[in-house]
């Protein structure tokens, strides 16, 4: 579905991504983990071109993202859902506003479906009495489900998550990896996460890598994942107080 | 695609190089706000065509053009009270200053109309329209529209440049006629110039290609102004300071492009 192909990507005279390459596959939830810094978020924004590889292929079923231009590119991006660290909520816009752009924007749907279609989405994040509150009116956690609902309006194929749980409670980061998990089985959406939250990783990917160096040094299934010996994963799971039964403790 | 990646460049080996470089780069920040701009202007009939645009572009019209009518009739009268007393003052000394409205009225509409506006604009909405669009593309706002296939320029900018269009040169005119009575206050009071006598000499000097010059400057500088402005806003960078920065550097730019504009556009119908 997902495909980087030898991909090195270079900021300010340093490969941030460093020959990557990598497979996601239709329907499954891939799981991005490592530390600050590790190109992360720059690996998930090659994959809807915000960002273009300096060297290497990034492939979406048969088209070439990194090649692609204009009318092809913006096509190409409607199989796409993104969820932004912070929302990326437009702040003149109520969340009900905000969620209905896409449909307003790109389909012919009537204003009677849209507001049908934009309900169906608010109640699948919980957020059925806020659709008329303006994003500074919410908190964080609520801009976040909010940008779940704008990201998975139109049905996407792929849903990207950026750090869908960081400086959420503990229980809200549990019911957005729910609501992932419920998606991804429900709709057969195809999901790459970008994480710190290594215990939510466990509890939803299919399979986890761990980048270093611009590099994943594991991409494995969780419970092969918290086993390794691999030293860098180990350090990662040991500074979570995850041990090598992973979370049975849970 | 709006969203740009930044630049990295090596440190020059020499100050020549240095320069080069800034020569460069600035050049090829020239062409991409000379496209953005073009991009926005030929999004304006499809803009048209869209209820939500329109809507938008009437929104904008009246956060442009409303909002900045109090400090733009104060700077016009008082702009129109400064060019009488001087002018007349001068005048004076010749038994002249019967003919103050005569210049005040064409240096209004000629120059100081179309200049004061756009000085104003820039710096109150040329400066917002920086701030928000900067906070937007800090925020990933900008991004999101991307991915979401919606076209940051017909989006966001289209309806600003087309409010801006339509408002500068009214404002300009508006600008005009109360730096016209602002004149005429200052005959009557302190040159003791009759009313009718100065709006008379007005009229007598004023020339519709005078107008019709005054008014095209102003819609050059509202569309340089919105240029400037949301290309800033698009490639701010680093946060809040970044908006901040961004901000400073669409009113420096429109002010410096509004004094060059000026002179240009002066010099493409009046020959020496």
């Amino acid at each position: 579905m997902i495909r980087f192909d030898h991909v090195t990507k270079q900021l300010g005279g340093r490969n941030v991504l460093d020959d990557l390459s990598f497979e996601v596959k239709k329907g499954e939830i891939f799981a991005i983990v490592g530390p600050s810094g590790t190109g992360k978020s720059v690996t998930l924004k090659h994959m809807v071109r915000l960002l273009t590889p300096t060297s290497g292929e990034v492939w979406v079923g048969d088209v070439e993202m990194s090649a692609v231009n204009g009318g092809e590119l913006a096509r190409a991006r409607e199989r796409f859902g993104y969820l932004f660290q912070g929302g990326a909520l437009l702040g003149w816009m109520t969340v009900e506003e905000n969620i209905a752009l896409p449909l307003r924007e790109r389909t012919r749907l009537t204003e009677a479906e849209i507001e049908e279609r934009v309900m169906q989405a608010l109640s699948a994040v919980g957020l059925e009495r806020d659709g008329g509150k303006y994003p500074s009116e919410i908190s964080g956690g609520m801009q976040k489900r909010a940008g779940l609902a704008r990201a998975i309006i139109r049905e996407p194929e792929i849903v990207l998550y950026d750090e869908p749980t960081s400086g959420l409670d503990p229980v809200t980061a549990r019911t957005i990896d729910q609501l992932v998990r419920r998606l991804n089985e429900e709709l057969g959406i195809t999901s790459v996460v970008v994480t710190h939250d290594l215990q939510g990783a466990l509890l939803i990917a299919d399979r986890i890598a761990m980048l270093t160096g611009g590099r994943f040094v594991e991409v494995s299934p969780p419970k092969t994942f918290v086993a390794t010996d691999q030293p860098d994963v180990r350090s990662f799971l040991d500074a979570q107080f995850i041990s090598k039964k992973g979370l049975e403790g849970f | 695609m709006i969203t740009r990646e930044p630049v990295y460049t090596d440190a020059p080996a020499t100050a020549w190089g240095g320069l080069w470089r800034m020569v460069l780069l600035g050049l090829a920040d020239v062409g991409r706000l000379g496209v953005l701009t073009m991009q926005a202007l030929a999004g304006m009939p499809l803009m048209l065509l869209s209820r939500r645009q329109r809507r938008e572009w009437v929104r904008q019209m009246y956060q442009m053009g409303i909002k900045s009518l109090p400090v733009i009739s104060v700077v016009g009268m008082f702009t129109g009270m400064i060019l009488g007393l001087q002018v007349g003052l001068e005048l004076r000394r010749f038994n002249q200053e019967i003919y103050i409205g005569s210049a005040v009225m064409v240096s209004l509409l000629r120059e100081m109309g179309p200049f004061m506006t756009a000085l104003i604009l820039a710096a109150c909405v040329g400066s917002s329209m920086a701030a928000q669009i900067g906070t937007m593309t800090v925020n990933d706002e900008v991004a999101a529209l991307e991915i979401m296939s919606i076209d940051p320029v017909r989006f966001l900018m289209t309806p600003r440049m087309a409010a801006m269009v339509v408002m500068t040169p009214i404002l300009s005119f508006y600008t005009c006629i109360l730096g016209v009575i602002g004149g005429g206050i200052v005959g009557l009071t302190q040159l003791n110039v009759a009313w009718d006598q100065y709006i008379t000499t007005a009229m007598d000097f004023a020339r519709m290609r005078d107008l019709y010059v005054g008014l095209f400057k102003a819609l050059i500088f509202g569309i340089v102004i919105t240029g400037v402005s949301c290309y800033e806003g698009f490639t701010t960078r680093q946060g809040a300071v970044g908006v901040g920065q961004a901000t400073r550097r669409s009113v420096i730019t429109s002010f410096l492009l509004v004094l060059i504009l000026g002179y240009i556009v002066t010099r493409m119908f009046y020959d020496l």
